[in-house]
């Protein structure tokens, strides 16, 4: 299908960008350690307190991180008017959109699961023994994450103070993200690793709406 | 303008009306007493605030399909009532909290849930401020409203679920309530509905008047 | 490059109106370009010459009126190569992976084997795997025409090619535009006044405030077009 082929030539056209200079990751991945460092004197970090507050500042910490590290993703194709060459070249407009934004929860994965790793050593928390299960909620999650934050760049980067534009757009809209990802990852520090299918099946509602209305709607976003 | 008149008077005396209801026709509540009335406006407000928001969906998606700046006047023309619903429910929230509680404010479902709302639609009216350009301004912000909505349902939905597993003492209830009090509260939230078209309307009609203010400037211009 | 193009084909303006939030950009402007023509568009910063274009690409949706094209089937639209003024190059991909994304998004067979002869006609093939972020604004321009011509189109679009440009890579972008004009391409170009671009043309207009005051298939002469502050 044109739609998915176009869109595997262009997530590696972003991969390939990303992967070179590394300028996101690295800075992304930073960013949420000063949080996740300064948030840790707010609160006692002994185990049974990191079990309780991790989750939820870790979770923050990634929106945070999220909402200044999507900004680049349609603002970057202003610069030298891309945007114009990719939307001649390409028949559906939903395949820019699909590659930023599967680009964007590979990113934000990676980042994501490498601080998993840096908190479970700064906190003493068990991540390792339900990694695969963390796997799958920090997936469904990202990928809520990184659907409406790809699809609000481009509606901030139209708009002037579109920095902090993207935070207050994009944070009130991803509390069901926050709320049961927080929760299910909580859920999974516990000693047994419950996976909590309520809170993920609120998260794949969450995805499933917000990215066929994306598909719906999206191309107007592109239009002049 | 005189059908206006006439709807604005209307509007007026049901409110007069349901106030009079709240005050003097609803019994007293046992527990709370007086400040229990609060209900009458707070409950309503929000369940106005919804109806506002969804005429803003309907505005939003409507504009995208068509174009007609007209959906665009009806979908910030309501999101605004909207969000000056959901600010009452905010401000009359503490106000019957303390008395009846002790606690300015609870974080339970609903009240959580509208403070979310509350941020979205005003992220809506922040994102027209920071364009200028109409066109794009109708499009851009008619995909936010159309996003703002859909989150709705999810907020309430992830919120109580969250409040069911994290249990707190209910507040903001009023038990069962006896017939005569659901019938003062009907008639509350049908004022209230009325006063929300009347808002809407007469918003709508000051964007209808700004565009046609800036035609006949054009024409002025081009002479 | 080298091979004539197939068919050639023409843009029509019907009634096109375009503004932007209070601006009128173009007022009601019909305008033809026929097939093969190699037109000159000039007008002052603001006349409406990039929206046109731009409008022409269909990047662009006008407020009123319609685009269509001549000499194609009904309803079909024909191949267009368009560089804007910002050149929509991927700087911090290199020269050959830029091409090489246009080809394969453009369903060309074999894109490899095209985006290196593209490099060769356009002189960049030794800096093939060089990042476009290390190239001169004449390079650049290069590249960008040659991710324009990526699918052989009838009609080539340029918004001031001549921008930036020294003499030396001036004279080149003349050759490249005399010999795309010769293969019977349609080509229309925004241009600041006269050069050595703007003598290439077949034909020229300008444009006013988003109004068409001149035009040489009117009769007014191309120096008049070109002459600065000359009432038309």
């Amino acid at each position: 299908m044109k739609l998915l082929s176009h869109t595997a030539v262009l997530l590696q056209k972003e991969l390939q960008a990303e992967f070179r200079s590394h300028e996101l990751l690295t800075t992304a991945s930073i960013f949420i350690l000063i949080v996740i460092v300064l948030f840790s004197f707010t609160f006692d970090p002994t185990s049974g307190e990191s079990k309780q507050f991790g989750p939820g500042l870790l979770w923050l910490a990634f929106l945070f991180s999220a909402s200044l590290m999507l900004q680049p993703s349609f603002l970057k194709e202003k610069t030298n008017d891309t945007l114009s060459a990719l939307r001649l070249a390409v028949a559906d407009p939903f395949a820019i959109f699909l590659a930023k934004l599967c680009a964007n929860t590979i990113f934000l994965l990676i980042t994501e699961l490498l601080l998993l790793l840096v908190f479970g050593v700064f906190f003493n928390v068990s991540v390792i023994s339900a990694f695969p299960k963390l796997a799958l909620v920090f997936f469904l999650g990202s990928l809520g994450v990184s659907t409406t934050g790809t699809a609000l760049s481009a509606v901030s980067s139209q708009a002037r103070m579109r920095e902090v534009l993207l935070p207050i757009l994009l944070l009130p809209l991803l509390v069901p993200v926050l709320i049961p990802s927080a929760e299910a990852t909580r859920a999974l520090f516990e000693p047994e690793h419950a996976l909590r299918w309520d809170w993920l099946g609120i998260l794949i509602a969450f995805d499933l709406v917000f990215l066929t209305a994306l598909w719906l709607f999206g191309e107007y976003l592109l239009e002049e | 303008m005189a059908k206006t008149g006439v709807y604005t008077l209307l509007v007026c005396l049901l409110m007069g009306m349901s106030a009079y209801a709240a005050f003097y026709i609803a019994p007293t509540e046992v527990t709370m007493g007086l400040v229990q009335r609060i209900f009458y406006l707070h409950a309503p407000s929000g369940m106005t605030s919804l109806a506002a928001f969804l005429v803003s969906f309907v505005g939003s998606v409507l504009y995208l399909l068509t174009r007609k700046p007209k959906w665009d006047w009806l979908a910030v023309s309501s999101a605004e009532v909207g969000v000056a619903f959901c600010t009452v429910v905010l401000l009359t929230g503490p106000i019957w909290a303390h008395p009846a509680w002790g606690v300015w404010w609870a974080w339970d479902a609903r009240l959580t849930s509208t403070l979310v709302l509350w941020l979205l639609y005003v992220a809506f009216l922040i994102l027209r401020t920071m364009m200028e350009d109409d066109g794009r301004r109708a499009v851009v912000s008619a995909f936010f409203g159309v996003f703002a909505f859909l989150d709705v349902p999810l907020v309430y939905g992830s919120i109580w679920w969250w409040r069911t597993q994290h249990p707190q003492p209910v507040v903001f209830t009023s038990a069962a309530l006896d017939p005569t009090m659901r019938k003062v509260f009907y008639l509350s939230w049908l004022s209230l509905m009325c006063l929300m078209a009347l808002l809407i309307r007469q918003r709508y009609e000051l964007e209808s008047s700004r565009e046609e203010l800036r035609v006949l400037e054009q024409e002025l211009e081009a002479r | 490059m080298s091979q004539r193009v197939g068919q050639p084909a023409g843009i029509r303006f019907s009634q096109i109106e375009k503004k932007f939030g209070k601006l009128y950009a173009l007022r009601r402007l019909d305008f033809e370009v026929a097939a093969g023509d190699c037109l000159a568009l000039t007008g002052c910063n603001g006349s409406g010459k990039t929206t046109l274009l731009r409008i022409a690409t269909r990047l662009t949706r006008p407020t009123r009126g319609e685009v269509a094209f001549t000499g194609v089937p009904s309803g079909a639209t024909p191949a267009i190569g368009y560089v804007s003024h910002a050149l929509m190059l991927y700087e911090e991909l290199t020269a050959a992976e830029n091409l090489l994304l246009f080809a394969r998004l453009l369903d060309i067979p074999n894109p490899a084997a095209r985006t290196m002869q593209l490099l060769e006609e356009a002189n960049l093939a030794t800096r093939a795997t060089s990042l476009v972020r290390t190239f001169s604004r004449g390079m650049k321009q290069r590249l960008a025409i040659a991710r324009a011509l990526v699918q052989e189109p009838s009609i080539l679009l340029l918004d001031e090619p001549g921008t930036g440009l020294d003499t030396e890579s001036a004279t080149r972008l003349a050759n490249t535009v005399r010999q795309l004009r010769d293969e019977g391409r349609t080509i229309v170009m925004s241009v600041h006044g006269e050069s050595e671009l703007s003598r290439l043309a077949t034909r020229a207009a300008r444009l006013d405030a988003g109004a068409l005051i001149a035009d040489t298939r009117a009769g007014v002469s191309f120096q008049n077009i070109f002459a600065a502050g000359q009432i038309l």
